[in-house]
């Protein structure tokens, strides 16, 4: 549905999104992840014919989005980072309006009103002005706006900000529920978000793609291996070494030693294998006391923090 | 066309929901009664004080029309400092750039809301002109006031396609008006700059967006006034397509 080839836009010097390529299946729903500032926003105004790419292709239901720009903007329902509405419309008049701009006859735009407004469970909201609407409301008609045309391909661009936790997960549900006869992308910088609704997630830092996959893998493929967290009191240097020495230790990283003599550190391990009482033994044997050893599963943001960090910012462990 | 309308009757839902418009008709109305009764009643003097060898009603008529002129110069900028930049303030513009519409449609149908704003203004002032036609005798020619009105409808269409404009330029709606208000008087004082006979100032007295009013004001459709005033309104709507187009490629 979703064909995206070697895309990039410059912007004079910087580089917003660089040679980005992914597609997106009918019926998928298409995680976005990234920090702020990753190219999410550009690659999402790019697909929706709002700019064009400095160079590379995207192409959706099969149209080229610069050149069958109408084509595509027809076939999508787009939600950027602010609801697009106009405050002093009612919400019923305001989703007219785009029905009109979007092109559907006269004799379906009532019942497309009605359904947007019932899939978004905004009925009762029908003939209120948009600027006496909440913040959730507004996000809320903004994405009755994005899917009152029934579009192919809905993108949506941060669609659960500035909700609060209940409506987050109406949202979700939502949006779960128009997948299969809707292709969807959605960017978000909330992890949860996506092993919630994605069925696939796009990692994008600093205009590359760092990492395309199901959010079950993404998290299986780093649970395998994981973090060991032990509190000791020990010298540094044979401490990493006997920490360095045991099979299975991938990586490890000491914190200085507090003035009481306290030194902490963290192992990543290999996947599959449990190096626990190794660690324990190998401690005890050179008559360090051992005060904690605990175990920590990479969740998701550990792998978002470890694709889109520098080396350096890794120093810190996350926990 | 369908799209065109869509976007005209948003705009025209825009300026008669929000006071905006009654504020800037009753204004209007306010500023133009007033000064069409200093007009009347100076006329009405100097018919008593000496016989008129002139022809009053032509001469209040040509008045009036000059300030109707002269008092547009300052509302237009009220008119048009949002029809853009408003947009592009609350993000709407991404729903109109992603939405299966072209430019063209989008700038006239904000184009045709403010010519019917602008209407909207002027059809009051109708009130007044009917005053001058059933009291005075021998009546000004009809011509001479439709003409008339056909002038101040150019004129300030070149003033709405102007604005609209630059309105396209900035997400700053007080920016928009400052720029239209600065513009226009420019335009208006290249009059100034035509006085003289020189090759230059014959050029300069072309462009000005007044002289050809006058002309309009004494019953004149010159055909040199409506080339100037129709290219004048299809270049300026031409650029304000353009820079939506190029917002597209400069926006960061």
């Amino acid at each position: 549905m979703i064909e995206v080839q070697d895309l990039t836009k410059t912007y004079g010097q910087v580089t917003a999104v660089d040679h980005v390529s992914f597609s997106v299946n009918e019926g998928e729903i298409l995680g976005f992840l990234g920090p702020n500032g990753a190219g999410k926003t550009t690659t999402m105004r790019i697909l929706t014919g709002y700019m064009p790419a400095t160079s590379g292709t995207a192409r959706v239901a099969g149209f080229d989005v610069f050149q069958d720009s109408m084509q595509v903007r027809s076939h999508i329902g787009y939600l950027p980072e602010a609801p697009p509405v106009y405050p002093d419309m009612t919400v019923a008049s305001y989703l007219d309006f785009v029905l009109r701009i979007k092109n559907v006859p006269s004799d379906k735009r009532r019942a497309r009103i009605d359904d947007a407004l019932e899939k978004t469970k905004i009925s009762d909201k029908r003939n209120e002005l948009i600027k006496r609407l909440s913040r959730g409301y507004k996000q809320r008609v903004g994405l009755a706006q994005a899917l009152v045309h029934d579009p192919l391909v809905i993108i949506l661009d941060e669609p659960t900000v500035g909700l609060d936790p209940k409506q987050i997960i109406e949202v979700r549900n939502l949006i779960k529920a128009l997948a299969g006869t809707h292709t969807i992308i959605l960017s978000t910088h909330i992890l949860p978000e996506v092993s919630m609704t994605c069925d696939r997630v796009v990692i994008i830092n600093k205009g590359k793609i760092v990492a395309v996959d199901t959010p079950q893998n993404l998290t299986t493929q780093l649970k395998g291996g994981q973090k060991i967290h032990i509190d000791t009191q020990a010298p540094e240097n044979p401490l990493k070494d006997l920490l360095k020495g045991i099979p299975g230790a991938n990586r490890v990283e000491l914190s200085p030693a507090r003035s009481d003599g306290h030194i902490t550190a963290t192992i990543e391990t290999a996947s599959g294998r449990d190096i626990r009482s190794q660690i324990a033994s190998g401690i005890v044997q050179k008559g360090w006391p051992l005060y904690e050893l605990r175990g920590m599963n990479m969740s998701l943001e550990d792998i978002f923090l470890e694709l889109t960090t520098d080396d350096a910012a890794h120093a810190t462990p996350s926990n | 066309m369908r799209s065109m309308y869509a976007i005209y009757r948003k705009e025209i839902g825009h300026y008669f929901v929000s006071p905006v418009a009654y504020i800037v008709v009753a204004l209007f109305i306010f500023l133009t009664a007033y000064f069409f009764t200093l007009y009347l009643t100076d006329a009405i003097l100097q018919a008593y004080q000496a016989p008129p060898d002139f022809d009053a009603p032509s001469w209040i008529l040509r008045l009036f029309l000059g300030l109707i002129a002269l008092v547009v110069l300052f509302f237009i900028p009220m008119v048009t400092m949002g029809l853009f930049a408003e947009e592009r303030k609350r993000g709407t513009i991404e729903l109109l750039m992603t939405s299966p519409i072209r430019e063209v449609d989008i700038v006239l149908g904000k184009f045709f809301a403010s010519l019917t704003m602008f209407i909207a203004m002027l059809l009051p002032t109708a009130i007044f002109l009917a005053v001058v036609w059933f009291h005075s005798d021998p009546v000004p020619p009809f011509r001479m006031i439709l003409a008339g009105y056909l002038g101040v409808l150019l004129f300030g269409g070149c003033l709405l396609a102007l604005g609209l404009f630059l309105s396209s330029l900035t997400e700053n709606q007080i920016v928009a008006a400052a720029l239209t208000f600065g513009a226009f008087l420019i335009l208006w004082a290249l009059d100034f700059g035509s006085r003289g006979s020189g090759p230059t100032a014959q050029v300069v007295s072309y462009l000005s967006v007044i002289n050809h009013f006058e002309d309009f004001t004494r019953g004149i459709i010159d055909t040199s006034g409506l080339i100037y005033y129709v290219s004048f309104i299809v270049f300026f709507l031409f650029l304000a397509v353009r820079s939506l187009d190029s917002m597209r490629w400069r926006r960061a």
